[in-house]
């Protein structure tokens, strides 16, 4: 039986891709700061997997605690789900410190710092799958939220740097940009329901991307075309423009 | 934030504060803001049952939390839908013990219309236990022994008793996932009610009905009944190696509204006639996975939006067996002369039941879609009469229009039912459209 290990289990694209990946018999490991919040999700998806699920402590924002957090663990995965990211409030974030450089541990140094010390296990086992969940808003920098965006953006270009060193390695990383999503992350916001993916949707768009080994994906086929004009508008036009 | 929200048949559409539950603790926080609410999970039943000015959604609350797979129990939360159940438990061998026609609702919805199909018995029958937040935010545990009052009033108490947050079900063994169906062709209303009461042992039975036929066609139809299929039922090689799995056929989606005029007279009339001839005369028996016996709509995503923006309405009434022969012919024939086709009528009879507040009880039950239209509720109003003058009543998840006095009427414990109501929840924070307008809280 294989195993996936799920970092930031708490959300709801988290807790549809651990079910995703419990029907098709996978053992789980879900990692979340809190585990008291991920307990009732654990029974659920020991239930769909007919086997054990183990629930972890793990917090993106102590990196100096990640090596000892993979040590701990009974069993090595064959794919690791980084899933974790913090949205935040760009106008917070613009005035407050504390508040950017949240948005900036938690998706970038963060997800590198855990995602580093796994790539060299896996290296060394010259197996498995890395799957990140990037945003679409790190193919361009908006006045919107560029803070998040410029965190997404390293995270992205990370993912893609990793991919090429462990593809030498027979590892496989697959980097995921979703786009708007029904979750509670984006919860109060009026998004145009055609360009929305609802979480079960995402998660067997993930799952079926992964077995087929896919590189980059968007969820919605709509997205890779609208990042393709956004990215294309010449800067001294895209600066005047209000996004 | 407010949202526009309209159940199933798209009437009425209203502005909403929707709160998504996620976990258990959200609910007393948000069981203790001001204003009324009500629950609501994936918003399939019809008119205004599952709409208030706040509604918790609880979609997102659909963890299973524990299966005993030797007895087929299992608990699990309120969110969790009747196709996430079957989904993960028929590969297994286990079914559901009643199931309506959509796989569509939540355990929480099911509970609160206590819903029926195509089997003999009601949702809750099979309900062990259940869990339910009162007003005050005080989670009582509840079944058949335990708080046996607030059991019999929370099933098919239409979400007004407290918010349900997760409950034990029983689960039937299957060998199969697939149905032994019997089609058979009846030529009016006297033949299809004579197949009705010399049923035998039929676990599963219903019958589609022509409503726009009449003279001596009036009531023609087609009875569908089937029983789990044993595997040595099973008649072709793919079914056998794989008895329990099937691959359904791909969905169809109703991506817009359909035009209002898209449905008319004509066109009913035509589908009703196909539908008829369709079948062959006699019996006529067959082997479908349980998908396309229990719900044949579901394959078509989004088929309310067939009658258009003005949204539509399903009229089901019940008659008591004692008054079934003499009112369901006068009815059928008030149906099929006032000129409304119902694209979709279909008739049931249900056997002996036990109720308080829900709406099964021993007759014949007859479901009738109408489009919302200026003339359709005065309409409705003559049958509301009819069916009150044989003893009958309504199914208040289909419902969206019916008078308070209709209510009352119909239902014999409607009173203590409003009565316990208040006694539980005072501030009145629980309240649904439905129960404003059928004056449940006076």
């Amino acid at each position: 039986m294989q195993t996936a290990l799920i970092l930031g289990a708490g959300s709801d694209l988290a807790r549809a891709l651990a079910r995703r990946f419990a029907t098709a018999s996978y053992r789980l490991i879900l990692a979340e700061p809190d585990t008291s919040l991920i307990e009732d999700l654990a029974k659920d998806l020991e239930i769909r997997s007919q086997a054990p699920v183990e629930t972890v402590a793990f917090d993106a924002l102590k990196p100096e605690t990640h090596q000892a957090f993979y040590d701990s663990l009974s069993v090595k995965p064959d794919v690791v789900l980084c899933v974790f990211g913090y949205m935040g409030d760009q106008l917070k974030a613009e005035t407050d410190s504390a508040e950017r450089l949240r948005v900036m541990n938690v998706n970038y140094t963060g997800a590198v710092s855990i995602l580093e010390v796994i790539a060299t296990d896996f290296a060394a086992r010259k197996a498995g799958t890395l799957i990140g969940i990037s945003s679409c808003a790190g193919d361009r920098g908006r006045q919107s939220n560029y803070i998040y965006g410029s965190a997404k953006a390293g995270f992205t270009a990370y993912l893609s740097g990793l991919r090429n060193r462990l593809f030498h390695h027979g590892v496989h990383v697959m980097t995921v940009k979703p786009g708007f999503m029904r979750t509670a992350m984006t919860e109060g916001l009026d998004l145009p329901e055609i360009l929305t993916a609802m979480p079960d949707r995402a998660a067997e768009i993930i799952f079926h991307a992964f077995t087929r080994k896919r590189n980059v994906i968007y969820l919605l086929w709509m997205w890779k075309w609208i990042m393709m004009m956004v990215r294309n508008v010449p800067e001294c036009v895209f600066k005047r423009m209000k996004m | 934030m407010k949202r526009k929200t309209a159940n199933w048949g798209n009437y009425p559409t209203i502005e909403a504060d929707v709160l998504t539950l996620r976990n258990q603790r959200q609910a007393n926080e948000f069981i203790h803001r001001d204003g009324p609410m009500i629950a609501r999970g994936l918003g399939r039943c019809y008119g205004d049952s599952a709409l208030s000015e706040t509604i918790l959604s609880t979609e997102s609350c659909n963890n299973l939390l524990a299966f005993d797979s030797e007895k087929g129990i299992l608990t699990c939360e309120a969110g969790v839908s009747l196709a996430n159940i079957l989904d993960v438990f028929t590969p297994r061998g286990w079914f559901l013990p009643v199931t309506p026609g959509t796989k569509f609702v939540t355990i929480g919805g099911a509970i609160a219309a206590d819903v029926h199909g195509k089997s003999s018995g009601s949702f809750c029958d099979y309900v062990l236990s259940m869990q339910v937040m009162k007003a005050d935010g005080e989670i009582l545990t509840c079944s058949k022994t335990e708080n046996a009052e607030f059991f019999e009033t929370t099933r098919g108490g239409m979400g007004l008793t407290g918010l349900i947050l997760q409950a034990t079900i029983q689960l039937i063994p299957v060998e199969t996932a697939y149905i032994r169906e019997e089609t058979v062709q009846c030529k009016d209303l006297d033949s299809v009610m004579d197949l009705f009461d010399h049923m035998g042992k039929w676990t599963y039975s219903v019958a589609w009905i022509d409503c726009v036929a009449t003279g001596k066609n009036m009531g023609r139809s087609v009875m569908m009944r089937g029983e789990h299929a044993r595997r040595a039922d099973l008649v072709n090689s793919t079914q056998r190696r794989d008895p329990l799995n099937f691959h359904g056929l791909p969905k169809l989606d109703v991506p817009i509204m359909f035009p209002n005029f898209a449905l008319n007279n004509l066109s009913v009339k035509a589908f009703n006639m196909a539908y008829y001839h369709k079948c062959p005369k006699g019996a006529h028996e067959h082997i479908v996975n349980y998908d396309a016996f229990f719900y044949p709509l579901d394959f078509v995503n989004n088929w309310n939006r067939i009658y258009g923006r003005r949204g539509f309405t399903q009229y089901q009434f019940l008659l008591p067996m004692e008054s079934s022969y003499e009112g369901l012919p006068v009815l059928l024939e008030k149906i099929s002369s006032c000129g409304l086709g119902s694209f979709l009528a279909v008739l049931k009879k249900f056997g002996p039941h036990e109720s308080f507040i829900s709406f099964p009880k021993p007759g014949y039950f007859l479901a009738l879609d109408f489009p919302i239209t200026k003339k359709l509720f005065a309409l409705l109003d003559e049958f509301d009469k009819l069916v009150l003058k044989y003893g009958g009543r309504l199914y208040l998840a289909k419902d969206v229009r019916m008078k308070p006095e209709m209510f009352f009427k119909g239902y014999e414990n409607a009173d203590t039912f409003c009565e316990r109501i208040k006694q539980w929840d005072p501030q009145q924070k629980f309240q649904s459209l439905q129960s404003r307008r059928l004056n449940i809280h006076q």
